[in-house]
């Protein structure tokens, strides 16, 4: 009975496992690896580059459309995730190559020549060769697959706990949260962090041992298992947002004091969901970084977690499917117009070059859409399906005693 | 009849002003109590302190029979207790459904696990619908909360109260916005939940208090000015000066 509840009231699920299928057929059958070739490589990689980015969109969601935390922080989560994963694809590679380098010699190298040699390699750019303790499990991708997990989740943890017990909530959490990925991503920045400063972590896309494997076959596994990480993703907190969990965390969102009188832990709650959508935050990291080839600290600046924010704003907050498009429309569309896809605009005294321009855009179309259509991108569906909206928030909505009425001046039974 | 709650000594102070002024009070089990007072006596911030929302600066309170203070446990704990409550101003999660109001307050886990893999059952769903009946709010099941009228809102407070089933019932003012029906139904459901549990009442309205038939305590500048039955703290000179003579 319950099953068929929870699918029978989350038709939107159903849609969007089936838009997002028909998407990934489309493009294998399109990309330059299995099918005809119409679709690059590179932007075979933008676009499983986007999946990623829908899947921290649609945890960011939970967090801040549905819980009411205004995270300003998840890129960290999301970047750590691209490190660790990064840290394994870098050394084995680089393994490879040293040991076949080394296999020429008239000795052979021993496992301790081979490792020093790698940490050349690897450290040369920040003047050293010796490995910090971090990448202490960097030759095992199983362990490095489960640091993706474990960092961001424990980070999320100790942070969460700190953050939540002492009851820091709104615009006070959401400085902290800044705070800490400026801290995280300026920790980075150093040459002695044992990630390589400002280098960061690069040649993320050739993956080890998988040289004869071209690039448009590799992209399309990629495109292929973000799309994968997006589905479950999507399912996972479509079923954690529905029934009586979705019920508590709206709950806390609207009015978190009511929800304590009734015997709910909120600050469990809290810890819960920061530190779930952190760890999915940092597999789609995971998944990203490969495609994009390269991390480096810039990419858990305040800023990206900022961006965040904004793509789920523009999408809708409050329902998966609207943070999902919001981070596809808006991240596509940004690397159309930064990319110099779009042609700039002569008005004779002033070129406007999109280059430039389009934070401004971006910026401007943001106020306009929280002012003017605080539903986003989601709230077309509403038109489409004539569905009754779900209110956002719980302050005053009617005229009279806090009776919300659907028609102004509607008689009240 | 037992003690189930005592409270004895406790002041309270916002920025120098004392709300509740070394105040002393018990209830037992089953045992129905009504608090009157003028505006701002601290009728309100008394349940704020059972319930953990308010600190109080000193004295102590001690609840059931093991004689647990609530003075070191969170609200969520004081309410796990078995400690409910009806807000003055009826707070009900406005953008959500009637039906999931009431499946949030009902008595089960309150842990996120429990929570997430909780599964609907018969039994609950049986309850839900037996108190919206109670409530009188049985065809508003599927609509959202935020929709209904303010009597509504205070029905559903109340279901959601009673859905709790707690121990000990602080109701803050329970028939604001009501018919007289709708009073007199109220009436009897307090009583009937007197029956096995304590119930305290804070009410301005007279006619419902002599409907309760009960014990009733008079606060006045955060301490008891006189306690007993409605005739004879009604005719309690000080009480007709503050309270009844306005
Ligand atoms: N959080 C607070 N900060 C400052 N002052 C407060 C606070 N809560 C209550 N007070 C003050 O304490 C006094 C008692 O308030 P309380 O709400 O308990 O009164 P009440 O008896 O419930 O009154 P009413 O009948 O109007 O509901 C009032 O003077 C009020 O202004
Ligand atoms: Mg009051």
């Amino acid at each position: 009975m319950s099953r068929q509840t929870f699918l029978t009231r989350n038709r939107s699920i159903f849609w969007f496992l089936l838009s997002l299928a028909v998407f990934t057929l489309i493009v294998t059958v399109l990309a330059d690896g299995i099918g005809n070739g119409m679709i690059s490589t590179s932007f075979v990689k933008t676009l499983g580059r986007t999946l990623c980015l829908m899947l921290v969109a649609v945890a960011m969601d939970v967090v801040w459309g549905y819980t009411g935390i205004l995270s300003l922080g998840h890129m960290a989560f999301f970047g750590l995730g691209g490190y660790m994963i990064g840290m394994w694809l870098m050394y084995a590679r680089t393994e490879i190559i040293v040991s076949e380098s080394l296999r020429a010699a008239a000795v052979p190298p021993t496992p301790e020549e081979i490792h020093d040699a790698v940490g050349t390699q690897i450290f040369g750019v920040v003047g050293s060769s010796d490995f910090p303790l971090i990448w202490a499990f960097a030759s095992s991708f199983w362990a490095q697959l489960a640091l993706v997990v474990i960092v961001p989740g424990l980070l999320a943890l100790i942070f969460g706990w700190l953050a939540f017990r002492s009851r820091v909530t709104g615009v006070y959490l959401s400085i902290l949260t800044q705070a800490m990925t400026l801290a995280l991503s300026l920790y980075l920045f150093q040459n002695d962090s044992g990630l390589r400063g400002n280098n960061g972590l690069s040649g993320l896309q050739n993956l080890p041992g998988l040289d004869s494997v071209p690039q448009s076959m590799v992209s399309i596994a990629f495109f292929w298992a973000s799309a994968a990480a997006l589905a479950a993703g999507y399912v996972l907190f479509a079923w954690v947002v529905s029934g009586k969990m979705g019920s508590v965390i709206r709950g806390i969102r609207d009015n978190e004091g009511r929800v304590r009188f009734l015997g709910y832990h909120v600050e469990s709650y809290k810890l819960f969901v920061f530190t779930v959508t952190a760890v999915v935050a940092g597999l789609a990291g995971a998944l990203y970084y490969p495609q994009a080839g390269i991390i480096n600290p810039a990419e858990v600046a305040p800023i990206a977690s900022i961006y965040l924010a904004v793509w789920v704003a523009i999408g809708g907050r409050g329902r998966l499917y609207g943070a999902a498009l919001g981070a596809a429309f808006v991240s596509l569309l940004s690397s159309w117009f930064t990319g110099g896809g779009v042609p700039n605009i002569p008005l004779g005294f002033y070129t406007i070059q999109w280059t430039d321009w389009w934070l401004v855009l971006l910026g401007v179309s943001f106020v306009a859409v929280t002012l003017l259509a605080p539903k986003g991108i989601g709230g077309l569906f509403d038109l489409v399906t004539r569905r009754h909206p779900v209110p956002v928030s719980t302050t005053d909505f009617g005229p009279d005693k806090g009776a919300r009425r659907t028609v102004e001046g509607e008689e009240e039974k | 009849m037992k003690t189930l709650l005592e409270m004895s000594g406790v002041s309270v102070s916002f920025d120098g002003f004392r709300a509740i002024n070394n105040l002393s009070f018990r209830i037992g089990e089953p045992e129905l109590r009504a608090i009157i007072g003028p505006n701002g006596a601290g009728k309100t911030t008394f349940m704020d302190i059972i319930t953990g929302k308010t600190r109080p600066d000193e004295g102590t309170v001690i609840y059931g029979e093991k004689s647990i203070s609530l003075l070191k446990m969170s609200e969520s704990q004081i309410a796990m207790a078995g400690v409910g409550r009806k807000f003055q101003k009826p707070t009900v999660f406005e953008a959500q459904t009637v039906r999931e109001n009431l499946a949030m307050a009902l008595k089960n886990k309150r842990g996120p696990v429990d929570v997430l893999l909780y599964r609907k059952t018969r039994r609950g769903a049986e309850r839900i619908e037996e108190i919206a009946g109670i409530i009188g709010l049985s065809d508003q099941l599927p609509r959202i909360a935020g929709e209904l009228s303010h009597g509504q809102k205070q029905w559903l407070e109340i279901g959601m109260l009673l859905a709790q089933d707690p121990r000990l019932l602080l109701v803050d003012e329970p028939a604001a916005g009501m018919t007289p029906a709708e009073r007199e139904h109220t009436t009897d459901l307090l009583k009937r939940a007197a029956e096995k549990h304590a119930v305290v009442v804070v009410e301005h309205d007279m006619e419902f208090i002599r409907r309760l038939d009960c014990k009733v305590t008079v606060l006045c500048e955060g301490s008891v000015l006189a306690e007993g039955s409605l005739d004879h703290v009604t005719s309690n000179p000080q009480v007709i000066e503050v309270y009844l003579g306005r």
